[in-house]
């Protein structure tokens, strides 16, 4: 199962940004590399501050575009993975290994988890059409 | 609490045991090590919580087991390996920790190997493979596989008492070898891949379970050895394939044939991926000849890359099953080819090929012989000969859903030149 895992960010903390310090890079890669070498990474990025971004609304067949910031929104997302896991605790347990915050330091961060959909199909395959579907796949595929 | 152990073991097992068999010199008492210091932890953690590092809390539970052993039996120390011995005969924590602390992906590779060594059968590699690489319980993998528990812990037991009776060493094979252990550990994955790909049977979610571990065991593998062509060319052929897992059952629950899967549905993310790998696949070296994951890849790529089943390269996947056929000397890659060809230059020209493969006996039996030489005969119009042969193939298959659809298209063959 794939999860998309998303770092979370608000218009107060994106207000405040500062350019990260080079530990804080190298935490990251450090952990990027980590889920990399386990072979649990799919894709990742980080994303451009909301005012390079924009809302499109749609409103009674009308569409409205908001460019950033994104000053309204409670929250938004400011970088994401995609990993590959076996189970949601696996999922979690490689949230909780992201680089963060220390002991006392006030600074509130914040991971979403979810899964993407994918294979449910496959559950309710029949054992008949798994077979046909095997024997159509040797014909079409080799 | 148990899950979330659980979950820490699957990220960190595999590279727990692969340490300790560097320090205890064999995969079996490793992995005894291993399991103990998992007991602790479910007996611990529960109480006190998972500790910050729980791999390498789980690392030092076990290398004092390892020490306690080692001070008190005389015959474990004269087992272990001459590193551990070393280590443990100067008795210093420091040095202790130190072999532990080093990079541990060497130690990764080893047991990939190990797991995957010729002394094996190939059912005990996939077994102790899922086992000791993939973190997956003994239960999980007779599910997977659909044979009782029994029966994989048995072959599990077998294949270290083997690995330890044979004195296989814990290394990465270098020389005249290499290649070809390299091609067996590839082997293995691919065979887990298939099992959950084809999913001819078993219920539920551990088939394309399967396929995943295969997939990130194949990825593990690409860090360590990023010069192994084939190694990308694996993964690249698993990924293409698996990209079409979504659309290879139609809504209402009905197989889908290639040419007529929604391409919408084909995962994007892994097809990119797929693509990348594809072009490491590729030798550098221009004397090396590409591999067979790597060409078959390349086929699975042409499919992934064609907007709709009509634009699909043909000739170019024609050119990919010479090279393959050539590498292998397979009859079914050449029978595959003839399929190509026939979508490229005609069935004509395809049936020629066929008829070559007819002759020379090498599929004797095989009912897909019959079952391409039908389709091709009646693309000529042959229908009353096509429908021979869609007999002969129904004779021969041993599957009951299979001759039903074959019978199927024997009758309308008869139909269609009328």
């Amino acid at each position: 199962m794939r999860y998309l895992m998303s770092i979370m960010s608000d218009p107060e903390s994106e207000a405040g940004t500062q350019e990260p310090e080079p530990e804080i890079y190298e935490a990251m890669a450090a952990y990027n590399e980590e889920m990399a070498k386990s072979g649990v990474l799919l894709a990742g990025e980080g994303l451009a501050p909301t005012s390079e971004g924009a809302e499109v609304v749609f409103r009674d067949g009308e569409a409205t575009v908001v460019d950033g910031p994104f000053t309204e929104a409670k929250e938004f997302i400011a970088g994401y993975w995609v990993i590959q896991v076996s189970s949601h605790a696996e999922a979690v347990e490689w949230a909780k290994r992201c680089p963060h915050p220390p002991k006392g330091d006030p600074t509130r961060m914040k991971l979403q988890l979810r899964r993407i959909g994918e294979l449910e199909d496959m559950d309710n395959m029949s054992e008949e059409l798994k077979e046909r579907e095997r024997v159509l796949r040797e014909q079409t595929e080799g | 609490m148990t899950r979330q152990v659980e979950a820490v073991w699957r990220i960190e097992s595999a590279r727990l045991i692969a340490t300790l068999t560097r320090m205890v010199g064999d995969v079996g008492s490793a992995e005894e090590f291993a399991q103990d210091a998992l007991v602790t932890a479910l007996e611990k953690w529960p109480d006190e919580g998972v500790p910050r590092s729980p791999g390498a809390w789980l690392t030092t539970v076990a290398k004092r087991r390892i020490l306690d052993r080692w001070r008190r039996d005389e015959r474990f120390r004269e087992r272990t390996s001459e590193l551990g011995r070393e280590v443990a005969d100067r008795d210093g924590q420091a040095e202790f920790d130190a072999v532990l602390e080093e990079d541990y992906g060497d130690d990764l590779l080893k047991l990939m190997f190990v797991c995957c060594h010729p002394v094996l059968s190939t059912e005990a590699r996939i077994a102790l493979t899922l086992r000791l690489l993939g973190g997956l319980t003994t239960d999980e993998i007779a599910r997977a596989f659909l044979v009782p528990e029994s029966t994989v812990a048995q072959r599990i037991v077998r294949a270290k008492r083997r690995l330890a009776q044979k004195r296989v060493p814990f290394e990465v094979p270098s020389g005249a070898d290499r290649d070809a252990r390299l091609a067996d550990v590839l082997e293995v994955l691919y065979l887990v891949f298939n099992e959950g790909y084809t999913a001819t049977s078993g219920e539920g979610w551990l088939r394309p379970e399967l396929c995943e571990e295969a997939m990130r065991l194949g990825r593990v593998i690409a860090g360590l050895m990023p010069k192994e062509p084939e190694v990308h060319g694996l993964i690249a052929l698993m990924e293409l394939q698996a990209s079409r897992f979504r659309a290879r059952v139609g809504a209402d629950g009905a197989p889908v044939t290639l040419a007529e899967q929604d391409r919408s549905r084909w995962d994007r993310l892994l097809i990119q991926r797929g693509l990348v790998a594809l072009e490491g696949s590729i030798p550098v070296d221009p004397a090396r000849p590409r591999g067979v994951y790597s060409l078959q890849a390349g086929i699975a790529a042409k499919h992934a890359t064609a907007r709709t089943a009509e634009d699909t390269d043909w000739r170019e996947i024609t050119v990919l099953y010479e090279a393959l056929a050539r590498r292998t000397g397979s009859p079914v890659v050449e029978l595959n080819r003839a399929v190509a060809v026939s979508m490229a230059l005609g069935p004509g020209v395809a049936l020629g090929i066929v008829d070559a493969l007819r002759d020379s006996g090498a599929l004797d039996g095989y009912h897909l012989l019959p079952a391409v030489r039908a389709d091709l005969l009646q693309r000529l119009g042959r229908g009353e000969q096509a429908r021979t042969e869609y007999e002969r193939a129904a004779d021969l298959t041993r599957n009951e859903s299979e001759r039903a659809l074959l019978l199927e298209r024997a009758r309308s063959a008869v139909g269609s030149e009328i």
